[in-house]
């Protein structure tokens, strides 16, 4: 049974409740939420995603819920916590949705040192999946937005798992961060894609969430092997350019962008490695998100046909 | 008994938990700082097949985290001796670091936020001028928190290191000098032991490791870490018990001390919590008068898993009551009721902070006088 499934009324009622069980790839979350405005959106940014019986393991018991006492009228708040940890300060109310996105990111990535995490976007063609690394601002979650919607797997737009025992990524399917201007880049540009309203004046500007595809989420429990490495740079006006780079330098891009690295030691290098080894890497420019994706698409298909 | 602490007591347990009760068991160890410790007593016990993969993977992940600090602590022990030596100032670890160091079976696992030191009284300041010079300094407190530690307390106000964040607490002795037991520091420094293969390296002998844990317990534990210092204390004993006519030398050294009252407690809750194996005699076990009764009420509901699914409607008191406890026991009354009054107008700020999604990694936050 998948979150499409419930009924709104359901839905809210569980989330005021004891709480959605879904799966997002590798983790079980429970979300519990006595701020009722974001249920609709949420049920729409999950829709595809399945829900887990309540007798399951659950990697995270989360919570975004109003402040206490007057601050539910005076200036209302968000309170994000964890297993009834608040690990964060609140957030004025009207941003409880990116905050219990934002909340989630933090959970996997302070509670997953049995794998190597990348602060990276990866979207996948079949089984190979291309990995875009690169610090915020670059046009990443727009990039990575874009391909979604044109054919292309999403497997996750913040962070990137990769296993230690097979280097394989493992998906998420988790909704997308889109920022300020690229929040209508992608209105435009995928009309069919459910975005929520933005949210603004949070501390990355204005955000909305894009919801991730059926297909991206009924598959995100198939792995992907690491085929290209991708930092992507947006610059206005610009052709789409590939210039390839050197195995030195993805490596060291690669272990930047990882948020446990230093944690997982001689585990961490040999698993950055293994993936510099498995994937062609490369600078990538462009403006013209079509023209971008022609370039993404055309790699895949000499993949294709380089493996028959 | 919480799950965490029955399977601490009987790791083969788990072959019978479902998915429901391991995400429990999960829970109570994030919270009582006990993941990573977990994972090695289930391995020891040979039950690696028999976790399941999710719990498996948090289990790991907590016991990875740790040996990533030890990585580190091992590290800062050579940073500290190259600074302390040239100085004439003998290294002495305390706590986790002494455990690492001298690879004691109380570090497995073991999650920590500092390293502990202990100095000489006199050469105090001599050591605190050659941390500076190497890039520790005190961490930002106010001028009630500097004073309160310089004149009150058996360590330092907090350090970290500028560069590579690491937290160091120097002490000049084990239990603030206001405090109703006075232990001589210079005989814990003068019975200190140096580390096989790493010289100039030395940590207290295990008999006093073993009462500076008792005492730091009972006397300044934070409530969400005194189970795990209880499992600390539980290391330390079966290590303790492993050479015949190792009981006599700790009862004797507590009474040299004058720390048998924390000796006495530490005994008699491994044994009711943890079941630890002490001689017959010596466990403590006896039902006492009513200030004990009162001390089992407050233990038996700290020395859990501070998780919600331990407390009962006597727990917030509990808490409350050790925090109380603690402080009657460093200070004289005036004090304590300067200290308090002090504390109540001017709480210490939240230590929440905001959410970011940088990459930068959680640092001990600067300690407050508590």
């Amino acid at each position: 049974m998948r979150i499409r499934d419930l009924s709104p009324s359901d839905f809210r009622a569980q989330l005021g409740g004891d709480g959605i069980r879904l799966a997002t790839g590798p983790f079980n979350c429970r979300l519990q939420s006595g701020i009722g405005e974001i249920a609709d959106e949420l049920a729409r940014l999950y829709a595809h995603h399945t829900l887990v019986d309540s007798s399951a393991f659950t990697d995270f018991h989360i919570a975004v819920q109003p402040g206490h006492g007057l601050r539910r009228w005076l200036r209302p708040q968000a309170l994000f916590s964890v297993d009834s940890v608040e690990p964060f300060t609140p957030l004025p109310r009207a941003q409880a949705l990116p905050m219990l996105e934002w909340g989630l990111n933090w959970c996997v990535t302070a509670y997953s040192q049995h794998i190597l995490v990348l602060h990276a976007a990866a979207v996948a063609r079949g089984n190979r999946a291309a990995i875009l690394p690169a610090p915020p601002g670059s046009g990443k979650s727009t990039l990575c937005a874009a391909l979604v919607n044109r054919g292309w797997r999403l497997l996750s737009d913040e962070l990137t798992l990769i296993s230690l025992e097979t280097g394989q990524v493992m998906g998420l399917a988790r909704p997308v961060n889109l920022k300020n201007a690229s929040i209508d880049i992608i209105r435009a540009y995928a009309p069919d894609a459910f975005l929520t309203r933005p949210v603004h004046d949070t501390t990355k500007g204005t955000v909305a969430l894009m919801a991730p595809t059926a297909a991206s989420v009924e598959a995100v429990d198939a792995p992907a092997t690491p085929t290209w490495m991708i930092l992507p740079r947006y610059r206005a006006g610009t052709d789409a350019t590939l210039t390839p780079m050197g195995s030195g330098n993805a490596f060291l891009q690669i272990a930047d962008n990882a948020m446990n690295y230093h944690i997982l030691g001689a585990q961490g290098f040999e698993a950055v490695g293994r993936m510099v080894d498995s994937c062609q890497s490369y600078g990538f420019e462009y403006s013209r998100l079509d023209d971008a994706i022609a370039v993404f698409d055309r790699l895949a298909a000499e993949a294709e046909s380089a493996a028959r | 008994m919480s799950l965490l602490v029955q399977v601490f007591r009987q790791p083969d347990e788990i072959r019978r938990l479902q998915a429901h009760e391991w995400d429990l068991l999960v829970r109570q160890a994030r919270h009582a700082n006990l993941l990573g410790r977990l994972h090695h007593r289930l391995l020891a016990a040979g039950l690696a097949a028999d976790i399941p993969q999710r719990p498996a993977n948090h289990l790991l992940s907590g016991a990875v985290m740790a040996g990533q600090q030890h990585h580190s602590i091992r590290r800062e022990v050579r940073f500290l001796r190259e600074t302390l030596a040239p100085a004439g100032i003998p290294l002495i670890l305390l706590k986790g670091a002494a455990y690492v160091a001298a690879g004691l079976p109380a570090a497995e696992g073991r999650l920590f936020a500092d390293v502990d030191i202990l100095v000489p009284r006199e050469q105090l300041g001599d050591a605190e001028s050659a941390l500076m010079m190497t890039g520790w300094q005190s961490t930002a407190l106010d001028a009630y928190d500097q004073r309160y530690y310089r004149r009150w307390m058996h360590e330092l106000p907090a350090m970290q290191h500028i560069f590579r964040g690491t937290a160091l607490d120097v002490h000049h002795t084990i239990l603030p000098p206001t405090a109703r037991l006075k232990p001589d520091p210079r005989l814990l420094v003068e019975a200190s032991v140096e580390i096989p293969g790493l010289p100039g390296v030395r940590t207290l002998a295990l008999p006093d490791l073993i009462l500076h844990s008792a005492t730091h317990l009972f006397h300044e534990g934070e409530p969400d870490n005194l189970l795990r210092d209880l499992t600390d204390l539980d290391a330390l004993l079966r290590h303790l018990g492993t050479t015949p006519g190792n009981w006599d030398v700790l009862t004797a050294r507590a009474r040299q001390l004058g720390l048998e009252g924390p000796l006495r407690l530490a005994l008699r809750y491994t044994c009711r919590v943890l079941g630890t194996p002490v001689p017959a005699g010596l466990d403590c076990l006896g039902a006492g008068g009513p200030g004990q009764r009162m001390l089992d009420a407050i233990y038996s509901r700290v020395l859990r898993p501070q998780h919600p699914s331990t407390a009962d409607i006597l727990s917030p008191l509990a808490r409350k009551s050790l925090y109380i406890r603690a402080h009657w026991l460093r200070m004289p009354p005036h004090l304590l009721a300067y200290h308090l009054a002090h504390k109540a107008l001017f709480p210490p700020a939240a230590l929440t902070k905001p959410l970011s999604d940088d990459k930068s990694h959680e640092k001990p936050g600067a300690k407050k006088a508590a």
